[in-house]
């Protein structure tokens, strides 16, 4: 061990740039700022408004938006803004449950198909072809129609299609490194598979991935509020954004602030994390050269 | 005749894939809670048509036999009998498919009309002001949900200025294209996005290549080093996604069509699930993934037209 350092830090030190992590990425940086917003909004929905998100008023259904609702009123003379708001904890929640277990299963399907090679890729390669012969969103609805629409079988739908990028992202990557001298030597010294897959293989091949799970959370975002919007996975009176904007499509003629202001909600989330992954990839991509 | 036997070969290797998908779909159909027979008829039907149904689909016979009667069904585009339209779901399919592949045709064009101009021009000013404008208008259109930007569309374009048809896709053909207009461009923003980006890292670094220095020393015209050099390589690296992005789109017309009112296969699937009508769920799935497997196909020819290499490996 003590020669590894002495051969690795010399050039660790002449690599490395002495710029402060935060100066790195704006793109990083704006998306972080975004999210910290959001995340506030998350967290503590009850300090912006006064209104709780179901209590109805009868004397100002289909509101417009005015100093005391901000966002308007529905048909139900609901405080939109406070809707919005509640519901900015469900869409992030979808985003990242979505993408946790299919980024961790998915990633073990690669790393263990990569590496073994032989009946265990091909039984997973296949298994990702029939996958990917279904477009993402038919293959979700189809199981949604199968299990029946909500919120948990929606996320049980997108686990079972979501694998496949991180499976096919890992795969691509162990196969390169796994012909590499450190992993070729680990395996001389008879380090255990485990070891080896784990501590040597692991952290090299996750960067790709990791990059992908964030562009994931708004794609899956946006996929759940799509299936919230159909119908098929949040179900009202829940404010989730999806929902709320479906709810409005019928008044959009007469009272447009009831599908606007959601929409613009689930986009500015989804920009905010566009500009963290984005970031994200800057950085990664700094740190790789 | 290589050419041909390329494609004969990726002919080949579909049938299996085509296999396993409809084992999948039998096996999905399965899961559906219930008796399989009551499944399909909607949970309605005299005790008689419930008899029938299940003899019809060798219910009383082991699930290879029950599979093999499904398989043989749908190669034969007996998708079975929608419970709601009371109509065969081939029939249902046959008049409503095309609305959907206009869809993702017109999508995709508008898709490259918009991406290889400005991903081209984004290559080209890495870096500057106008590729950096470019760069954040494709962040934005990538994140913004379809269905809010397709209802969007509709009040501003369709009730507000009246430019466009609200719902429906007309009569004629010139009527169909038209009215195909926002729906496709709505289903075509993500993916300009993605394909902007991928185009302008390829010009990126194509531009860097030794080929397009040396094509310039030879003294070639710009013209000719950009649609001969430049393009093409562009066009290689770009095919792979685009046909991913296919794909994805068909998937999106379920909530175009929806947005729209577009009386496509999407909007059938939907209406399909919402009705627990399972005979349409079931035929319009299968019909998605033999349209995605025939366009992979497609794609991977183009492909091996586009970069000889490929048909050698």
């Amino acid at each position: 061990m003590g020669t590894e350092n002495t051969i690795s830090l010399p050039e660790r030190t002449a690599i490395a740039p002495k710029i402060p992590f935060w100066q790195r990425s704006t793109t990083f940086n704006m998306g972080f700022v975004f999210l910290v917003i959001v995340l506030v909004f998350t967290l503590f929905p009850g300090l912006f408004t006064s209104y709780s998100p179901s209590a109805q008023d009868p004397n100002v259904i289909l509101s417009a938006p005015t100093a005391a609702h901000v966002f308007g009123t529905d048909n139900f003379g609901r405080d939109m803004f406070s809707r919005v708001l509640w519901g900015t904890r469900i869409d992030l929640e979808i985003g990242v449950l979505a993408v946790i277990i299919p980024l961790v299963i998915g990633s073990l399907i690669g790393l263990i198909a990569g590496y073994y090679g032989k009946w265990i890729d091909v039984l997973f390669m296949r298994l990702l072809d029939i996958v990917m012969a279904f477009p993402f969103t038919i293959l979700v609805i189809a199981i949604v129609a199968i299990i029946g629409p909500g919120i948990r079988n929606l996320y049980i739908a997108i686990w079972l299609v979501g694998w496949k990028e991180y499976a096919r992202l890992v795969r691509s990557e162990v196969i390169v490194l796994k012909e590499s001298e450190y992993v070729q030597a680990a395996k001389t010294l008879g380090y255990s598979d485990t070891r080896i897959l784990f501590k040597h293989v692991l952290p090299n091949v996750m960067n790709s991935a990791i990059v992908y799970s964030i562009s994931d959370v708004m794609m899956c975002m946006l996929v759940g509020a799509s299936m919230s919007f159909l119908g098929l996975g949040v179900q009202p009176p829940t404010p989730e954004w999806g929902a709320l904007i479906s709810d409005g499509r019928s008044l959009i003629s007469s009272a447009w602030w009831i599908c606007a202001f959601p929409g613009l909600a689930l986009a500015i989330t989804g920009i905010g994390i566009s500009l963290l992954g984005d970031g994200l990839s800057d950085l990664l991509r700094t740190k790789e050269h | 005749m290589n050419e041909l036997n390329y494609i004969i070969k990726r002919l080949l290797q579909i049938i299996p894939v085509l296999f396993c998908v409809t084992v999948l779909i039998f096996i999905m159909m399965r899961l559906i809670p219930g008796d399989p027979a009551l499944v399909m008829l909607g949970d309605k039907g005299s005790p008689e048509t419930i008899a029938a149904m299940r003899h019809q689909m060798g219910l009383d016979q082991s699930y290879l036999t029950q599979y093999w009667i499904f398989l043989n069904n749908l190669l034969h585009m007996n998708l079975g009998k929608s419970v709601y339209y009371n109509q065969p779901v081939s029939e249902l399919i046959q008049q409503k498919i095309l609305v959907t592949i206009t869809l993702t045709i017109v999508s995709t064009i508008l898709a490259i009309l918009i991406s290889f101009p400005l991903g081209y021009l984004s290559g080209i000013n890495r870096g500057n002001l106008k590729g950096q404008i470019i760069n954040a208008g494709s962040l934005v259109a990538v994140s913004l949900p379809s269905f809010w930007i397709g209802l969007l569309f509709l009040i501003l374009f369709g009730l507000k200025l009246g430019w466009f048809p609200i719902a429906g896709w007309g009569q004629t053909w010139p009527e169909h294209i038209y009215s195909m207009i926002l729906p496709g461009l709505t289903q075509a923003l993500a993916t300009c996005a993605l394909l902007i980006r991928n185009i302008q890292n390829s010009v990126s670094d194509i531009l860097k290549k030794d080929y397009v220095d040396f094509a310039y020393s030879k003294g070639l015209p710009r013209k000719i080093v950009r649609s001969r050099y430049i393009i093409k390589n562009v066009m290689v690296s770009t095919v792979t996604l685009f046909s991913m992005r296919i794909a994805y789109m068909l998937g999106g017309s379920v909530v175009i069509e929806t947005v729209f009112a577009l009386p496509g296969i999407g909007l059938l699937l939907l209406q399909g699930i919402l009705g627990r009508d399972y005979a349409i769920v079931q035929g319009t799935v299968f019909i998605f993934a033999v349209i995605v497997l025939a366009m992979n196909l497609f794609t991977d020819i183009s492909y091996s037209i586009l970069d000889p290499r490929v048909k050698l490996q």
